[in-house]
């Protein structure tokens, strides 16, 4: 690209590329021997090193003098056709920008018509459909699997999407609203304001909730703890509430772990697990719209087998 | 016009005439991207990189991040479609000495800023397979370790030499920035940055 601060350094950049090429042809050309005529020797160097050895003033290989030409012409070539010369564009009006933009657009012309039908058709279609689902399985491992996995059945911290168990809900609208808009999961920090004792009886109220071994004297304690701090988010019967992504603790699904320590944890410093929006990530051609459709297909797919 | 013999003779002048010659390369290409609005104007928002990021970014080439990952999305479609809008010279103002690497042993990481949450960098740091199982990147565990990098105000200074525009609030508050952090938290400060300025379309 040609924006220079001021106009002299096109010229700058002109001047000493032709001075420089022009002048090594001139110099090259002053500094080689003429060919022999028919029978004339080579004339013998003042020079002699080590007793006797001598030096000939041959001319250099006419083959070897071409490269160098051939090179020098190479470059005035290359420099007329792309650009080099200060601000002038080349006589092919070359840019990396354009073969980018010609790449892109012959790849949209290409894959637009079959994106175009899978938009026609909504996502729970589009997921039952092979096809569609042999492409978002290949978006899927580009743009999810370092998180959820590359079958998709997740780690600690990010959630298994095969088990049709949905912390924001997993009916295909949300689906594809999670992947372009991300989540942010806020659950605070209960530690300070509860302090040890009240943790650990509302975290043995949560394991009875999912019939898990715990202690019935805390958990007894615990239940008065989470209807005045818990319930609001995961509601008073401990099924949680998909608008707020909290999560259901009556279930067996532990996103973090159901051990009564991992719990306690949890409930002590809280857990933010956040999954980042997809919009930009989804690449910068104008078949994003198609990638997150076929995206959210394939999630939704995930869990419908069964 | 002088032969080739004199110039053989004359040491001096052989060495002058190679200089004369190699440095036109230089001259050409590299001198006026010095003076080139692309190469030394910010892209929109861009900021230098904070205390925290700044001390990360040291942590990353401490660790020799950039021998297995590149910072540099060629305008190529196979790549804008996984890592998102090519790099253009506006992004790597504040980066000295820029980390383009050579390599793809891993992914790029130009646009890796806010790819991933928090809490995904620190357990693909700690042991990169607890999330992709599939993952040869080593283990970093050792950067949960606390940060200690007393050098942080002379490198901000340096690097206002040469024009990054630290404020001197930003230098004086720049040790408490760094109070009680991590490597990780630095390097994975860090690491979401990168790429966030990047042209959106």
């Amino acid at each position: 690209m040609s924006d220079f601060t001021s106009g002299f350094w096109p010229i700058y950049i002109s001047v000493l590329t032709l001075v420089s090429i022009v002048g090594t042809w001139v110099f090259l050309k002053s500094q080689t021997t003429r060919r022999f005529a028919p029978g004339e020797k080579a004339e013998l160097m003042e020079h002699t090193w080590d007793g006797d050895l001598q030096d000939l003033n041959n001319p250099l290989p006419r083959w070897w003098l071409g490269l160098f030409y051939g090179t020098m012409i190479f470059g005035l070539g290359y420099l007329a056709l792309w650009p080099g010369l200060g601000n002038f564009a080349g006589l092919l009006g070359w840019t990396s920008r354009g073969e980018y933009e010609a790449e892109v657009k012959a790849a949209e012309a290409k894959f637009q018509p079959l994106y175009a039908g899978f938009m026609k058709q909504d996502i729970a279609t589009v997921a039952a459909d092979p096809n569609a689902r042999a492409i978002g399985k290949h978006l899927f491992l580009t743009y999810c699997s370092q998180c959820h996995g590359s079958d998709a059945t997740g780690a600690k911290g990010f959630p298994n999407l095969t088990d049709n168990d949905w912390l924001y809900g997993g009916d295909p609208d949300t689906i594809q609203a999670t992947i372009a808009n991300g989540r942010n999961a806020a659950m605070p920090a209960w530690g300070p304001i509860l302090g040890a004792e009240k943790v650990k009886q509302v975290a043995n109220y949560v394991l009875s909730l999912s019939g898990r071994k715990h202690d019935a004297t805390l958990a007894a304690a615990g239940k008065a703890v989470f209807a005045e701090n818990c319930a609001a988010c995961h509601m008073p019967d401990g099924t949680g509430m998909k608008a707020l992504g909290a999560p259901n603790l009556t279930d067996k699904v532990w996103l973090y772990g159901g051990s009564e320590a991992t719990i306690i944890e949890t409930i002590s410093k809280g857990r933010n697990g956040v999954m980042p929006a997809l919009t930009q990530t989804l690449g910068t051609t104008s078949n994003k719209e198609a990638k997150l459709h076929l995206l959210a297909a394939y999630v939704y797919g995930l869990s419908q087998k069964q | 016009m002088i032969s080739h013999e004199s110039i053989e003779k004359n040491l001096g002048l052989l060495i002058v005439l190679t200089i004369l010659i190699v440095s036109v390369g230089g001259l050409v290409q590299i001198v006026p991207l010095f003076f080139q609005t692309s190469t030394t104007t910010p892209v929109v928002g861009l900021k230098p990189y904070t205390a925290l990021q700044l001390a990360g970014r040291d942590i990353y080439i401490r660790e020799g991040c950039v021998g297995c990952h590149s910072q540099m999305i060629r305008p190529f479609r196979a790549e804008t479609e996984r890592y998102g809008h090519y790099s253009v010279a506006g992004e790597y103002v504040y980066d000295r000495p820029f980390l383009w690497g050579s390599k793809r042993t891993g992914p790029d990481l130009a646009r890796v800023g806010g790819r991933y949450s928090n809490d995904w960098h620190v357990a693909h740091l700690m042991n990169p397979r607890d999330v992709v199982p599939e993952s040869i990147m080593p283990a970093y565990p050792w950067l949960d370790r606390p940060l200690h990098d007393p050098g942080i105000q002379a490198k901000m200074r340096t690097l206002d030499i040469v024009g990054h525009g630290y404020t001197e609030q930003e230098i004086a508050e720049a040790p408490a920035a760094l109070q009680g952090k991590t490597e990780m938290d630095a390097v994975i400060a860090y690491l979401q940055v990168l790429g966030t300025h990047a042209p959106k379309n």
